[in-house]
């Protein structure tokens, strides 16, 4: 998950990793980077839902596995960026600030957004993720052979 | 005769009174947070999640408060509210390949890429009551080790080199939906799928027993047994490409059953499939075995007439929220149906004391 956000579809990936950021998180790092431009609503923030799908036997034929609620939004700052945001869960002030962060990140604040909001928010969720995995790692079952000394 | 049914207004609100009351219990007590019972409670958030078929840990926290602990109770309020939502679309089937795995287990295969992963898991305890629990202790940090990176792969993705089990080839047809089509029978795979993914655990569970003790045994392994979150993506049509959404915890069964062959499938092993939201590995595998008893006519097996073959027996007695919508109607008034069914009875009884008088007579 280390993304790379200047690499291939560089939007997609700071998008995507927003979405899945701690509830309340992206708000408090775009309020520490100090950047909060004018803006009006395309959409303003709505909640609704997304149907989950799934495939038979992991890889077969797609079927609906159940509804995750979501909340999007839509907003374009007064220089005319336009800055959208889907989000898991109901999270009104969430979406505003990744649409936000979206749309800033096709400005002259690119850069600093970068180093304020979406690198700290790719560490802290992949450090997350990695304690996880060590956690998983060290329920590991390690077989061992008991030596039956016949020769 | 019509029987007044006004007048219970002021009782079924001081009912509601008291019930909020008691739902609060004593108040020296302190008061469960949502929080608390998000964190604490998970598996009971979890079984209302996907019986709900909605995925909101906070909703299904605040659902399980509300209903005083009654989990069914709790998944109907989150039925409820799942009706209120917009859709914005569906999600791109999720990868379950890419899990990140907290819990990853081979009933079949000891040695597999990968490893036996156990997870916080209730396997292997002695189910003591653990008394400790009573009191406030501070619980010891799970011990980490360093974790290989990269996918983990499906069992059923290197075991089948030789061929000897089904195949789930992929397959891009749009599936039906039962929130949007009445669920009718005959139901394809899919739609077996997405009923028995937010049918009741314990309906399931019972099935899927009693496929094990004979009726239609299909003899199931634990191929593959995992838990863990994999991203949800979804197009996105003012962007124009796909974003991920948020992620979702999963568990995933897959079942290999021993198949001795039939007119139309070579002798291999077949497949049964479970997905369910959350850490839900007893209703997942329950899924997979009952997905696999419903797959008896595809497979060219003998329709024995057992209930866990009967699609629609199955699928039409899985839902909870239906079966106890119905069935809890009947403590509700009835007193004209009941009223009208009196009358009958005693219509009846007196002619047939005017037949027997009649006889007597005779």
């Amino acid at each position: 998950m280390k993304e790379a956000f200047d690499e291939d579809a560089p939007r997609q990936r700071w998008l995507s990793l927003m979405a899945k950021a701690p509830e309340g998180r992206v708000e408090a790092l775009l309020a520490a980077a100090g950047v909060r431009p004018a803006f009006t609503w395309l959409r303003a923030p709505e909640i609704g839902s997304t149907m989950v799908r799934g495939r038979a036997g992991g890889t077969g034929a797609p079927f609906n596995l159940g509804e995750m609620t979501v909340t999007r939004c839509s907003l374009t700052l007064e220089t005319g960026e336009v800055g959208h945001a889907y989000v898991q869960g109901r999270r009104k002030a969430c979406v505003e600030a990744v649409a936000l962060v979206d749309a800033l990140m096709q400005t002259a604040a690119a850069d600093r957004l970068r180093t304020t909001v979406l690198e700290p928010l790719r560490d802290e969720l992949q450090a997350a993720k990695d304690t996880r995995a060590a956690k998983a790692a060290a329920t590991k079952v390690e077989f061992f052979t008991m030596v039956r000394g016949e020769d | 005769m019509y029987v007044a049914v006004k007048g219970g207004e002021r009782a079924i609100e001081n009912a509601h009174a008291w019930l909020a009351e008691e739902r609060r219990g004593d108040k020296s007590i302190a008061e469960l947070g949502i929080a608390q019972i998000r964190e604490q409670m998970k598996l009971a958030v979890d079984r209302v999640m996907a019986e709900g078929s909605l995925y909101d840990p906070d909703l299904a926290a605040l659902a399980i408060k509300q209903a005083r602990g009654d989990l069914i109770e709790a998944i109907f309020l989150i039925r409820a509210y799942r009706t209120t939502l917009p859709r914005f679309g569906a999600s791109q089937p999720v990868d379950t390949g890419a899990m990140a795995c907290d819990r990853r287990i081979s009933a079949t295969f000891k040695d597999l890429p990968g490893g036996q992963v156990l997870g916080p898991t209730f396997d292997y305890t002695h189910r003591l009551l653990d008394f400790k629990l009573a009191a406030d202790g501070e619980v010891p940090k799970a011990p980490q080790r360093d974790a290989a990176a990269g996918d983990v792969p499906h069992v059923t993705d290197f075991l089948n080199r030789e061929g000897l089990i089904e195949e789930a080839p992929q397959d891009d047809t749009d599936p039906p939906d039962l929130t949007r089509e009445p669920l009718e029978v005959p139901a394809d795979r899919a739609l077996r799928l997405q009923a028995l993914a937010r049918a009741d655990e314990g309906f399931t569970l019972g099935l899927a027993y009693s496929t094990q003790r004979g009726y239609a045994r299909n003899h199931a392994f634990v191929g593959e047994l995992r838990i863990g979150a994999v991203s949800v993506e979804m197009d996105i049509p003012e962007l124009g490409f796909a974003i991920e959404i948020g992620e979702v915890a999963l568990t995933e069964c897959e079942t290999v059953n021993q198949f001795k062959g039939s007119k139309t499938e070579p002798p291999q092993f077949t497949r049964g499939y479970g997905l369910v939201f959350g850490q839900t590995e007893r209703k997942a595998i329950s899924m997979a075995l009952v997905d696999r008893a419903l797959r008896w006519e595809e497979l060219g097996e003998d329709d024995v007439g057992a209930p866990a073959q009967d699609a629609e027996f199955v699928l039409y007695h899985a839902d909870n929220i239906q079966a106890t919508g119905f069935l809890e109607h009947i403590k509700l008034p009835h007193y004209v149906d009941f009223q009208s069914e009196l009358e009958l009875v005693r219509k009846l009884r007196c002619e047939a004391g005017a037949d027997q008088a009649q006889e007597a007579a005779e």
